[in-house]
C-alpha cells in the first residue's frame, strides 16, 4: 500500500491574541507552578464532583483567557474543546454556560495541538473572527473513568503516566501581533502494537516521530531550524522511544526536545512515575510557559507536537492495541 | 518463646505470600484484581489437596489473613458442608465459609460509603 | 512508518524501566508481613477471651475489614498502599479496600446504581471464581467419597 504523505497546512494569518491556564494543586508544586494563570487549590474549585470540576477548570481557562482580551462570550466565533472523558463531558458541561457556538473534539492528549491547529484554520479561512482552542484533563475524573477507584491501593507500574489536573485555552485571530500560527500538520493514526495500558508513552512516540518527520519534510526544514520541538506527553519512557527512533535516521532529536510531561511534574519530588499525561497537560505547559516565550520573542520558532494515546479501555480488554496519534502545529515569533 | 516463634513464622510465611503477589505484579503485569482472584483460588486447591491446614498450624495469621487463607476457608467450608448435606453441600459450603468476610466487608464498605466523602489519590513519593 | 512493530516493540521494551523489584518486594514483604502479625495478635487476643478457634478467626477477619474500610474512608490505606505494593493487596484487607474503594468512589453517581451496583466491580471476580472453584471441589469430594 501507498503511505498516504498528508498534507502541511499553511497559515499566513491566525496569531494566538490571548491564552490561560488553570492547573490543580500537585501541578501548581511542580516546577513551573508559578507560571499559571489560576491554581484550584483543592482540585475541585468548589464544585461537588470531579467531573463537574473539570468543566469548572475549562470554564476558567476560557474565561481568563477571555479575560485579557476585550472580547467577552458574545463576541466569540467559535470554540474547539476536548477532554479524555467519555462524551467529552468535561468541554460539553463545562463551557455550555457561555452559549457560544461549540465543536467538540477528541485527539485523547493531541487535543490541544488539534484544536490549535483547527482554530487557526478556520480563522486563516476567514470563516470566523475568533476561535478558541480549549482542553482538559484531571487526575482524579481520568482515574475513575479509566483505572481504578481513587482510594483504590493498586499499583502503579514506573511506566504510567499521571493525568494531570489542568485546563488551558488559547484564542486565536487574525491580530497581527505574536505567537503566529505558522504551519499544522496532521496527524495519521499509527497502532505501533502496544496493548500495555501503563506504557502509553511508548504507544504514543511512533506517532510523534512520523509526524514531526512528516512535518520536518513538508517545511524543508529540520531539527536546527526550530528553538525546541515540544512534544506533549511522551513522557520518560515515550521520549526515550523518540530518541532513538530519531537516531535510526542519524538525527539528534534530543539537544532541541522538551517533553510537557517531564516537565510539568517535579519527578524527584511527585510521585508522577514516567510524567504526566492528559489533554490538559500540554495545553497548561503551553499556555502557561511556552507561548509567553514566543510572545515575547525568546523563542523564535518551535514545533508543539502533542501526543494522543486513543485508547478504548473496551478494545484493551478485547485484546486491541493503543493507537497513539501526534498532530504537529508550528509556532512562530515571526 | 513458642509464642514468640509463632509470631515470627506468621510474619514469615505471611510476608512471603505477599512477596510472591509482589513479583507477579513487576514480573507479569497482572492486574490486582487478577492477583486477587488467582489467590483466593489457589487457596481453594491447595486447601483442596490439603497442604493449607499444615500452613495455618504453623503460621496462624500468616496463612489466614492472605487471600489464600480465604479461599482455603472456602474449601473447608465445602469439604464439610458436603460431608453433613451430600451433594447438596457443595452449594452451600462456600458461602456459609465466607459469610462473615463478605458481610463484614459489604456492610463495613457501606458504612464508609456512607460516613466519608470520596476524595482523590495524594500524591507523594514513596 | 519506517519500522516494523516487532523492532518497535523491542525498543519499548529497552526503554522501559523495570519495576524497582530490590525495594518492592523487600516492602510488599514487610508490611503483608506486618499485618499477618497483627491477625496473628488478633487471633490470640480473641481466643484470650474465650472464643472458639473458627470464631477468633471470623473475629480477627472482621476486625481487619473494619480496620481496612477506616483506612480506605481516611484515603490512608491507598497512600500506605504505594509503598507496600502486593504486601497490602494480598491479606484480606486488600479484598476490604477493593469493596470499599468503589463504594465511596461511586457514591456520587447514586446510592443504588452507584454505591451499591459498584462496590464489586473490582472484588465481584474474586467471589465468582473463588465460590465456582469452592463448588467444582465440592462436587469432586462428593464424587470422591462416593468409592
Amino acid at each position: 500500500m501507498a503511505i498516504r504523505e498528508g498534507k502541511t497546512f499553511r497559515y499566513s494569518n491566525a496569531s494566538i491574541m490571548s491564552y490561560a491556564s488553570v492547573v490543580g494543586k500537585t501541578e501548581s508544586e511542580g516546577p513551573y507552578g508559578d507560571e499559571f494563570d489560576e491554581v484550584i487549590e483543592d482540585n475541585k474549585g468548589g464544585a461537588e464532583t470531579f467531573e463537574q470540576a473539570e468543566g469548572l477548570f475549562q470554564q476558567k481557562a476560557l474565561q481568563r483567557a477571555m479575560d485579557k482580551t476585550a472580547l467577552t462570550a458574545d463576541k466569540m466565533d467559535l470554540i474547539f474543546a476536548g477532554d479524555l472523558l467519555n462524551q467529552c463531558t468535561g468541554s460539553s458541561y463545562g463551557l455550555k454556560d457561555f452559549y457560544i457556538p461549540f465543536l467538540g473534539i477528541f485527539g485523547a492528549c493531541s487535543t490541544f495541538a488539534q484544536g490549535l491547529l483547527l482554530a487557526g484554520a478556520m480563522v486563516n479561512a476567514g470563516y470566523v473572527d475568533n476561535a478558541a482552542a480549549v482542553t482538559s484533563s484531571h487526575f482524579s475524573s481520568a482515574e475513575r473513568q479509566f483505572r481504578f477507584p481513587l482510594n483504590y491501593g493498586g499499583v502503579r507500574t514506573p511506566t504510567a503516566q499521571w493525568t494531570a489536573t489542568a485546563a488551558g485555552a488559547a484564542i486565536v485571530a487574525a491580530t497581527q501581533k505574536p505567537p503566529f500560527i505558522r504551519a499544522a500538520t496532521v496527524g495519521k493514526i499509527e497502532d505501533m502494537g502496544i496493548s500495555d495500558l501503563n506504557n502509553m508513552g511508548a504507544a504514543m512516540a511512533g506517532a510523534a516521530y512520523d509526524t514531526i518527520l512528516r512535518h520536518f519534510r513538508h517545511m524543508g526544514t529540520g531539527v536546527d531550524s526550530y528553538d525546541l520541538i515540544i512534544t506533549g506527553d511522551l513522557g520518560q519512557v515515550g521520549s526515550d522511544m523518540l530518541y532513538e527512533l530519531f537516531k535510526r535516521d542519524g538525527i539528534d532529536i534530543e539537544k532541541r526536545h522538551k517533553d510537557c510531561g517531564l516537565l510539568l511534574y517535579d519527578r524527584e519530588k511527585q510521585d508522577v512515575h514516567a510524567g504526566g499525561s492528559g489533554c490538559g497537560c500540554s495545553a497548561a505547559m503551553m499556555c502557561g510557559h511556552f507561548l509567553k516565550h514566543v510572545e515575547n520573542g525568546d523563542l523564535k520558532r518551535i514545533l508543539y507536537a502533542a501526543t494522543g494515546a486513543l485508547m478504548s479501555p473496551t478494545m484493551v480488554q478485547q485484546g486491541g492495541n493503543i493507537p497513539g496519534i501526534s498532530h504537529a502545529v508550528e509556532i512562530c515569533y515571526k | 518463646m513458642d509464642m514468640f516463634m509463632e509470631y515470627v513464622w506468621a510474619f514469615i510465611i505471611g510476608g512471603l505470600l505477599c512477596a510472591v503477589g509482589q513479583v507477579l505484579i513487576d514480573l507479569t503485569k497482572l492486574t490486582p484484581a487478577r492477583i486477587l482472584t488467582s489467590y483466593v483460588v489457589a487457596g481453594v486447591i491447595l486447601g483442596a489437596i490439603g497442604v493449607y491446614e499444615p500452613l495455618i498450624e504453623l503460621a496462624g495469621g500468616g496463612a489466614t489473613v492472605p487471600l489464600t487463607g480465604f479461599g482455603n476457608l472456602l474449601a473447608k467450608g465445602v469439604r464439610e458442608a458436603v460431608d453433613e448435606n451430600g451433594l447438596l453441600g457443595a452449594f452451600m459450603g462456600g458461602f456459609t465459609s465466607a459469610a462473615v468476610g463478605v458481610s463484614a466487608a459489604i456492610f463495613f464498605g457501606l458504612i464508609a460509603a456512607l460516613i466519608f466523602k470520596p476524595g482523590t489519590k495524594i500524591n507523594e513519593n514513596p | 512508518m519506517n519500522i516494523s512493530n516487532e523492532e518497535y516493540g523491542e525498543i519499548a521494551k529497552r526503554v522501559s524501566p523495570p519495576s524497582a523489584m530490590t525495594k518492592t518486594i523487600p516492602m510488599a514483604f514487610l508490611i503483608g508481613g506486618g499485618i499477618c502479625v497483627l491477625g496473628e495478635a488478633l487471633l490470640n487476643m480473641y481466643a484470650a477471651l474465650g472464643f472458639s478457634q473458627d470464631n477468633s478467626a471470623a473475629l480477627t477477619s472482621m476486625t481487619l475489614i473494619f480496620l481496612s474500610a477506616l483506612f480506605t474512608g481516611l484515603k490512608l490505606y491507598d497512600r500506605i498502599a504505594q509503598h507496600a505494593g502486593a504486601g497490602t493487596l494480598v491479606p484480606i484487607t486488600g479484598f476490604a479496600n477493593s469493596v470499599v474503594s468503589p463504594a465511596l468512589d461511586f457514591k456520587t453517581e447514586g446510592f443504588v446504581l452507584g454505591l451499591g451496583a459498584k462496590m464489586f466491580t473490582i472484588a465481584g471476580p474474586v467471589l465468582v471464581y473463588g465460590i465456582s472453584a469452592s463448588i467444582i471441589y465440592g462436587i469432586i469430594y462428593y464424587i470422591v467419597k462416593l468409592f
